[in-house]
């Protein structure tokens, strides 16, 4: 008896609340002078202080503070005049010093909220997300647990810690409840997410890589009978990496507590993981005993106390939103609406931007990111931002497609072999050789061989029978390895065979 | 016995920077000292007699080339407490045993800038938790004037050292008193200065809000000329007061109370008071009013909740800065068989490695701290803190500083007081209001109670450190001439012990 969504929405209405963590992207880690680099060697981006040694003392990291006002700001919130810093106690190995520095009841930005478009059956609609708070704090080192059946602790023969990632400055983004989305909710909780990346990729804090988790974000999803007005049991779900992740986690959620209740069973509140492969849940701790992390104020900091002045001179630097910004692109680009939220789902605005920056016509800058890179990314399983082409690239090969040194064809092979990490456009003609066949001669010869080998098609062309020639020509095609320019060839064959 | 090793801080460095002494005998004579006598007073957990003489060589070049540092060459002892890069650090704890620290601490940094040479680490009440210096893993230290009884704690290590003539200067850091209590049993002097006027950084925390590194010496003058060394604002620690340090040094040196208002704290007397501690007290106090200074009495009505309070912001804090010592990175590991899991491994090792009375704070603090019991544990207390520190902020509006005994007793025998940790505790009465209010504070000697010292305490407010030393320098020349110089040259002569 296994329900479908349109049962389950049928019945329930969902609740949401997202927490999202974003690492930021300063230099320097967040009560240390330690970097931050991405993948170095383990343990190589470590000192007294984010290790925890005896006696080392964290010191605010000024940008990171900025950076949060900034996310504030950008999300509408009201900037607390003192906030502070506390500590979340739990022992954990990858945690040094055993508790957390974080913000607890005084967090650094309240109350704001987040405008998010979703396609519904009734066209575009807008969702107000409110936020509850933007907080810092410290990431933990990360374990690498080996043996064992899980890849947990528990089980493991022995675990790796690399204490790198501890200490770098994370915000955490929090929603209040968001309800009234009905079946739209894991639309909603991805574009929100989406949103809320693209505003903190335009405030440059952040890389903002769910993949390699300078993005995470818990989806926290509950159900209660419609029209009972009540919240049901939630559960949290962790490890949600990509947005479309983000999208099946609440679905799958939703179906799994809906099938929960209607065998009258209850939902159990508790930390689920997502699996990637299923698309569904698996169980983690249970929360059901809170569990007391006995923060405190964090001794060893003096509260937070931005100037106001400061405050809104770093509102007045804000960028442009992106939902203005895409706003002013399309009518710039004269893109339709349905063309526009494509470039958008996919990721593409700000490649389209950059490539047309580059001297690219729009419409072929779009055609090729939304088209054929496009493609070749849904095959890789990898995001468009992901791919290994830059708006660069396709600058240039949509110049050389201009200049006539590359035909459609010859650039899809040229972008495959850019993506395959063969070097920028220009070394890969190089290398491979690639020109477009315009010597007339070498092409009349071809074209003269074609008309041999199919004397009849030839006669039937001379006759005035023209859509006849499509098989002369690609047999041309053929024999110049495709690199000759399909128009031009036609174009000469239809002069040989009379009919130019 | 070389001679060098009763005189003070400010003579030796003068003898340094003639010429008339090298810094390399010097510290030889202290280390010989150490040698002598530490056997009986145990004040130290290590010696590093090798790189305190390259230090004392480093001095000499550094005269040679005009070093301007007041105390170039001059031996000290460091409380355990505090990182010195490659030496070990134990805090008196067996968790830490065997760990050398990466990392000097900021006080370390400054004192090896200034020419100062560290002998060695001084034997401490673990993790600075105690008043008699007993609960150190290591053994207790003893007190030079009654090896039978304590030294004070958690400093007891540091006090002793200087009262036993190992070292001319010490660190202490005090918390609830462990610099002024131990000075005061061991007739030397203390001073915690204004919390965020020294660095923190690379002091092994116990209580973060209430920690404060400080000077220990046997005179006034000494403890300033070391003040001055160690104080100032350090990047490194956000609670350090970005200030000038007021001039301690020549505050010692002016020692004039004339017309200052010294106010007599009314709760910090009487009852639990012993009659040679207050009698010393009175006496003391005639001598300031001789001096010109005005004596009047002033009321500190909350500092009754004092001791309770300390009780649970300090666990509290000790029970959050404790939990790193987890066997997972330095120090002790136990159970590691390899088929324990590391909660299994943290756990049997805080077992072995934590003593009693520390197990016994963190129990307190986890409590303390937990939900449902905040509001009424650690929230009350904190608002008690507020309301002592107003009570500071109202006397001040009366007189210049605050005095009182710095304990009610004088040292009490070893073991004494070990079964009863509240005993123990009252031992800080005096002491504690001062650190929950983050002012300033000094204990120096004011004579002897059937031969044993008593200690003297002035509190000054935040940032006016050096009306600690105008008052402490008067009030100690006054005694200087009664007893003939530092009250230390009465102590019992512990060779052969």
């Amino acid at each position: 008896m296994a329900l479908t969504y349109e049962e389950v929405i049928s019945k329930y209405e969902p609740s949401l609340g997202l927490e999202v963590h974003v690492e930021l992207n300063t230099q320097t880690k967040m009560f240390c002078g330690c970097a931050t680099v991405f993948g170095a060697a383990p343990n190589t981006q470590t000192c007294p202080v984010c290790l925890g040694m005896p006696g080392a003392l964290p010191v605010v990291n000024e940008k990171a503070i900025e950076s949060t006002i900034r996310i504030g700001l950008a999300l509408n919130c009201s900037i607390t005049p003192k906030s502070r810093f506390a500590r979340k106690n739990y022992f954990y190995p990858d945690m040094p010093k055993n508790f957390q520095i974080s913000q607890y009841d005084e967090p650094i930005c309240t109350n704001g909220y987040l405008d998010v478009d979703v396609e519904t059956d009734e066209g575009m609609q807008t969702f107000r997300i409110e936020i509850e708070r933007v907080h810092m704090e410290e990431d933990t080192g990360k374990s690498l647990h080996v043996g064992g059946a899980t890849g947990r602790i528990h089980g493991a023969e022995y675990s790796l810690l690399d204490y790198n990632r501890a200490g770098i400055p994370l915000v955490e983004i929090v929603t209040k409840v968001v309800s009234g989305t009905g079946k739209y909710a894991p639309e909603v909780a991805k574009a929100y997410v989406k949103e809320l990346r693209d505003i903190l990729r335009s405030l440059g804090v952040s890389d903002v890589k769910m993949e390699q988790g300078s993005l995470r974000c818990d989806a926290n999803v509950s159900l209660a009978p419609i029209g009972s007005g009540k919240l049901g049991t939630r559960s949290e779900t962790k490890n949600v990496n990509s947005l479309r992740s983000v999208e099946r986690a609440v679905r799958g959620e939703m179906i799994r507590h809906a099938r929960l209740l209607d065998k009258g069973e209850r939902v159990i509140q508790e930390t689920r993981h997502f699996q990637e492969d299923s698309g569904g849940t698996r169980s983690g701790r249970s929360k059901e005993q809170a569990e007391d992390y006995r923060y405190f104020p964090e001794p060893d900091l003096t509260p937070v106390a931005p100037a106001a002045e400061w405050v809104e001179q770093l509102r007045s630097e804000l960028p442009e939103k992106p939902s203005l910004r895409r706003a002013r692109l399309q009518s710039q680009w004269q893109v339709p609406d349905k063309e526009m939220a494509a470039l958008v789902n996919a990721g593409a605005v700000d490649l389209v931007e950059e490539t047309v920056a580059l001297g690219a016509d729009p419409t072929r800058a779009r055609g090729w990111w939304l088209g054929e890179i496009s493609r070749l990314a849904n095959e890789a399983e990898i995001e468009l931002t992901s791919i290994s082409i830059t708006p660069k690239d396709v600058a240039r090969i949509i110049e050389l497609i201009s200049a006539g040194e590359l035909t459609d064809k010859l650039a899809r092979q040229v972008v495959a072999a850019v993506i395959a990490g063969e070097g920028d456009p220009d070394s890969v003609i190089a290398t491979q050789g690639i020109k477009v066949v315009s010597d007339e001669s070498a092409l009349i010869a071809a074209i003269e061989k074609a008309i041999a080998a199919q004397p009849e098609t030839a006669e039937k062309v001379r006759n005035g029978h023209v859509p006849a020639a499509g098989a002369l020509i690609g047999a041309v095609m053929k024999e110049t390895k495709g690199q000759a320019d399909a128009a031009r060839v036609r174009e000469l064959l239809l002069g040989l065979l009379g009919q130019g | 016995m070389s001679d060098l090793i009763k005189k003070g801080a400010a003579e030796l460095a003068t003898l340094i920077a003639s010429g008339e002494v090298s810094s390399r005998e010097v510290t030889q004579a202290h280390l010989d000292q150490i040698e002598r006598v530490d056997g009986a007073i145990n004040a130290f957990l290590y010696v590093d007699a090798e790189g305190a003489l390259a230090q004392a060589e480093l001095a000499d070049k550094a005269r040679g080339n005009g070093s301007s540092s007041a105390l170039n060459g001059v031996p000290l002892a460091l409380k355990d407490v505090l990182t010195q890069k490659g030496i070990p650090t134990t805090c008196g704890s067996k968790i830490l045993e065997g760990w050398r620290p990466p990392y000097d601490a900021t006080v370390v940094t400054k004192l090896k800038n200034a020419g100062v040479v560290i002998l060695g680490k001084t034997n401490m009440d673990e993790f600075a938790m105690g008043s008699s210096t007993e609960n150190s893993a290591y053994g207790p230290t003893r007190n030079p004037w009654d090896v039978q009884r304590i030294p004070g704690g958690s400093g007891g290590g540091s006090a002793a050292a200087l009262a036993a003539f190992e070292a001319p200067l010490a660190i202490g850091t005090d918390t609830g008193g462990s610099i002024r209590q131990p000075a005061a049993v061991t007739g030397t002097v203390g001073v915690k200065p204004t919390y965020g006027g020294v660095s923190r950084y690379g002091l092994v925390a116990f209580s973060s809000s209430l920690d404060q590194a400080g000077p220990c010496a046997r005179t006034v003058l000494d403890t300033a000329l070391l003040h001055q060394i160690i104080a100032g604002h350090d990047p490194k620690d956000a609670t350090s007061i970005n200030a000038p340090v007021p001039d301690v040094v020549a505050a010692a040196k002016s020692a004039d109370v004339k017309g200052m208002k010294i106010g007599v704290v009314q709760e910090l007397s009487g009852d639990g008071y012993e009659k040679g501690v207050a009698d010393r007290f009175a006496e003391s106090l005639a001598i300031l009013e001789s001096l010109g200074a005005e004596i009047v009495e002033v009321s500190c009505p909350n500092f009754k909740f004092a001791l309770g309070a300390y009780y649970l912001i300090a666990p509290s804090e000790a029970s959050s800065n404790l939990a790193r010592f987890d066997a997972m990175r330095y120090g002790l590991r136990v159970g590691d068989d390899g088929a324990r899991s590391a909660e299994e491994v943290m756990s049997m090792t805080r077992e072995v490695g934590f003593g009693s009375e520390v197990k016994r704070r963190i129990i307190l603090g986890t409590y303390a701290l937990s939900a449902g019991y905040y509001d009424a544990f650690y929230g009350s207390a904190q608002k008690v803190r507020t309301l002592i520190t107003q009570d500071f902020s109202q006397a001040y509006q009366k007189v210049d500083v605050l005095v009182s005994p710095t304990t009610p007793t004088v040292a009490f025998k070893i073991g004494e007081k070990s079964d009863d940790p509240i005993a123990m505790y009252l031992n800080d009465v005096a002491t504690i209001p001062v650190n929950l209010a983050g002012v300033a504070s000094m204990s120096l000697p004011a004579g002897l109670s059937e031969g044993l010292p008593v200690g003297f305490q002035i509190i000054a407010p935040a940032m006016k450190d050096d009306r600690l030393y105008r008052v402490g320098g008067a009030l100690e020349r006054e005694l200087h001439k009664q007893w003939n110089g530092p009250l230390t040259n009465q102590a019992p002569n512990l060779v052969g012990q």
